[in-house]
């Protein structure tokens, strides 16, 4: 592999983490909004 | 969802056109495809800006106050491209120039100006408590911002700036229509991810805000 293509390796692979990273962060978070729902639903139901 | 597949797609044809597709440069080689990833990316984190600029506007005219979630998760994109757009640069100077950064380049550092001018929009909106207060002024700092956009955009046009490339001039790309094509192409799917990310991003705010609101209700 050439410096060049490692370069540009590097430069795509940047964005491809970076977004994955995002997607992970963003599936973390609705399962922690699914938790809260479901905990809201708990002491609705809870109440009668 | 629709947006999302719509990146994905973009996001592959561009992948294939850069790899198999556009031709290498003659005069940069291999390290030109960077250009694919690198000038759109900085485009889209424009765009992400000028958004954010433009809800921030409905806040203050309108009083708007959905807007000022979507300006804010605007930013907050618009600095994740920012931050791509630096990074891909710098490995983009390393392979041509030889160096990581160049501060001799206007636009580089306009670039990297524009980029800490919004990193601070988070400090002032989550250094005052939630409501009108902090809606306007966030507000009023996104839209001082957006005006070193044409200054970053035009930098390199109105100094001498050998450093840095100009492809884009007054007689239009210079570039072959291959590398014009896939340059859009490219172009298209970074706003369809950025698109796609603003539209999953707000959904999860408003979700979030509105589980608050409810659990407030219920204690």
């Amino acid at each position: 592999m050439s410096a060049a293509e490692k370069y540009v390796a590097a430069a795509y692979l940047v964005v491809f983490v970076a977004l994955l990273a995002y997607v992970v962060i963003i599936a973390s978070k609705l399962q922690r909004l699914d938790a809260a729902l479901a905990e809201l639903a708990q002491r609705v139901r809870a109440r009668g | 969802m629709s947006s999302a597949l719509l990146a994905v797609v973009l996001l592959t044809a561009a992948i294939a056109l850069i790899a198999f597709y556009v031709p290498t440069d003659a005069d940069q080689g291999l390290s030109q495809k960077i250009f694919y990833f690198h000038v759109p990316i900085a485009l889209t984190a424009y765009a992400c800006f000028g958004w954010g600029a433009w809800k921030a506007l409905r806040v203050l005219w309108k009083r708007d106050e959905r807007a000022d979630l979507e300006s804010y998760v605007a930013i907050h994109l618009g600095v994740i491209f920012g931050a791509l757009t630096l990074v891909t640069g710098s490995i983009w100077a390393r392979a041509s120039w030889g160096v990581w950064w160049a501060w001799q380049s206007r636009q580089l550092v306009l670039f990297l100006v524009l980029f800490l001018f919004y990193c601070a929009y988070f400090m002032l909106r989550y250094s005052v408590e939630p409501g009108p207060r902090r809606a306007n002024l966030s507000a009023v700092y996104a839209i001082f911002g957006v005006v070193l956009i044409p200054i970053s955009f035009l930098a390199i046009r109105l100094a001498e700036d050998f450093i840095h490339p100009t492809v884009f001039t007054d007689h239009g790309p210079q570039m072959a229509g291959s590398m014009f094509f896939t340059f859009c192409v490219s172009w298209a799917a970074m706003l369809a991810t950025a698109h796609a990310l603003y539209r999953i991003e707000l959904a999860g705010k408003r979700i979030d805000a509105r589980l608050r609101e409810l659990r407030e209700l219920l204690t």
